[in-house]
């Protein structure tokens, strides 16, 4: 019992674990239309991308929260306008774009050093300096995204699923790539405190990796990533405490575990579905 | 709706050159042609999903079009049961994530309809390639549309599923529906439908297949010598075997 109340006393304890576990629901819920528009690369990229955005805030003494979210925003609907145009995938586009934005960051980190300290806590991840106003802004953020997801749930599937007839059936594809980019955007800057630029993106893409282990149903892979995604970031967390080691890094860890677990258990059945998750296959009894 | 005109380009030549073309209510036709001879395209502007470079198109104010993919270009391993990939596409203006009682009947009627009742609750990889067919037909079917356009719907199926699709397509077209496709089945499309559109970059023919089957027509829509042939009053089209092959034979025999 002590192994569990005694981290409590801590404020930034307490903080660090309601942060933790919203913020990996959250990213467990989006990772579910990032990984099955086979962009699982996308949240390291973003998260990148992201960076650069936050840098350029910071040199120029600005909101780096502020500024990072619409960095991101416009880097995520840059990577969707580039991967429409034929011949370029969603692989080269995030990468492309993507690398830019941190190469930036980069720079702007060598010709302002004032910024490096700012920026450090953003690559790296702490759960010392998150305070109450981090545990807002993520249960903001998180209400946002449900309330968004719940209002546009069949917009957002449509579209994922099939983005051409959804266009034809009447969808504003355009609206909703954009939504999800700017959500994506805000639940990696919430998150990315105590995750890390470097290690946001599993986050985002082992939660629905399990979950697609276990379930061929839409609804149920959402509910089930979402939960995955938050029991990940508590019990990472609480491991994080003990263990004195980074929180972002057990975290990963305790969701790469479940992984394990749950590939073993499903066998060759989980297999194939992880194993085809991006592909399209032609129709086959 | 009227094609007046209409020249499509991607990033070369045009695909589609100055075509006019009139689709009527009742209609049902198929566009035939080689891979490249601007058949999806002239799909996809029907659609308004393509805008034409030059011309133009006219729709009838309010006409509701259903769109039925090629579902080769599926993603079968996406998470979806039968039911909720028919019911994605239900557009009420409902704003709640959960569908209503009356929303769920309609599905499962839709899916009753046209042969795939008890399987809602399937994952849409564990059907046969027909059933797989209806699913997106039925979905499609949902808003109820006046025009139902499909890509190459009988594409990579065996001919008993072919069969199966084209029946039920006739099934719906006796039932008012007006309905275009496209497809490389010659002789599937010729036993069937009763209107062709021969497309290579411009319409080479149109009329019934009986008319438009012809080894001149064919010739110059696929580039290659066909023979046409008669078998029970319809055309059945073949590839002309030509005097080095049909001599080599001779002398194998």
């Amino acid at each position: 019992m002590d192994w569990l109340l005694e981290p409590l006393q801590y404020q930034f304890v307490q903080h660090a674990l309601i942060v933790c576990t919203i913020g990996g629901g959250l990213c467990g819920l989006l990772g579910v239309y990032v990984t099955l528009r086979g962009m699982s690369y996308l949240g390291h990229g973003l998260s990148h991308a992201i960076f650069g955005g936050a840098a350029i805030c910071a040199a120029l003494g600005l909101n780096y929260l502020a500024g990072a979210a619409i960095w991101g925003l416009a880097s995520g609907v840059a990577v969707t306008r580039v991967t429409r145009r034929r011949g370029i995938g969603a692989d080269a586009a995030i990468g492309v774009i993507t690398t830019a934005s941190f190469a930036f960051g980069i720079v702007l980190l060598g010709l302002y050093t004032r910024v490096r300290q700012s920026i450090d806590a953003t690559v790296f991840g702490s759960v010392l300096g998150v305070s109450t106003a981090d545990v807002w802004v993520i249960a903001g953020v998180s209400v946002v995204t449900a309330v968004v997801i719940a209002l546009n749930y069949r917009d957002f599937l449509f579209t994922t699923f099939d983005p051409e007839v959804a266009e034809v059936s009447g969808v504003n594809t355009a609206r909703i790539d954009a939504l999800l980019m700017l959500l994506l955007s805000f639940a990696i800057l919430s998150s990315m405190k105590v995750l890390g630029v470097t290690l946001i993106a599993a986050a985002l893409v082992v939660p629905p990796v399990i979950a697609r282990m276990l379930t061929h149903s839409f609804n149920k892979m959402l509910v089930l990533s979402t939960a995955i995604g938050a029991t990940g970031g508590f019990v990472g967390m609480y491991l994080s405490y003990h263990l004195d080691v980074s929180s972002g890094s057990t975290i990963v860890l305790v969701n790469f575990a479940v992984f394990a677990v749950v590939f073993a258990v499903t066998g060759r059945r989980g297999l194939r579905r992880v194993a085809h998750l991006d592909e399209h296959e032609p129709a086959v009894v | 709706m009227a094609l007046r005109g209409v020249t499509c380009h991607y990033d070369g030549p045009a695909v589609l050159a100055d075509v006019d073309f009139d689709l009527r209510r009742g209609q049902w036709i198929g566009f035939v042609g080689p891979s490249g001879s601007g058949k999806t395209t002239l799909l996809k502007v029907l659609l308004r999903t393509v805008t034409p470079t030059h011309g133009s198109v006219v729709a009838e104010s309010g006409l509701r079009v259903g769109y039925v993919p090629q579902v080769e270009l599926v993603n079968w391993n996406f998470p979806v049961t039968v039911e909720e990939a028919v019911l994605m596409a239900f557009r009420t203006g409902r704003r709640r994530p959960w569908s209503t009682k009356a929303e769920r009947t309609a599905v499962a009627d839709g899916l009753e309809r046209l042969g795939l009742g008890g399987l809602g609750h399937r994952h849409i990889r564990q059907l046969s390639g027909g059933q797989q067919q209806r699913v997106f037909i039925a979905r499609a079917l949902l808003a109820d549309p006046d025009l139902l356009l499909l890509d190459e719907p009988t594409s990579g199926v065996d001919v008993r599923t072919r069969h199966e699709i084209l029946h039920l397509l006739g099934e719906l077209h006796d039932g008012g529906l007006t309905i275009a496709l496209t497809t490389h089945d010659l002789n599937g499309m010729a036993a069937h439908l009763p209107e062709l559109v021969c497309l290579q970059g411009r319409i080479i023919a149109q009329g019934r297949p009986s008319e438009v089957l012809t080894s001149a027509v064919l010739e110059e829509t696929f580039g290659a010598p066909m023979d046409v042939l008669e078998h029970a009053g319809l055309p059945f089209v073949i590839d002309r075997v030509s005097d080095q092959l049909a001599e080599r034979r001779n002398r194998s025999a």
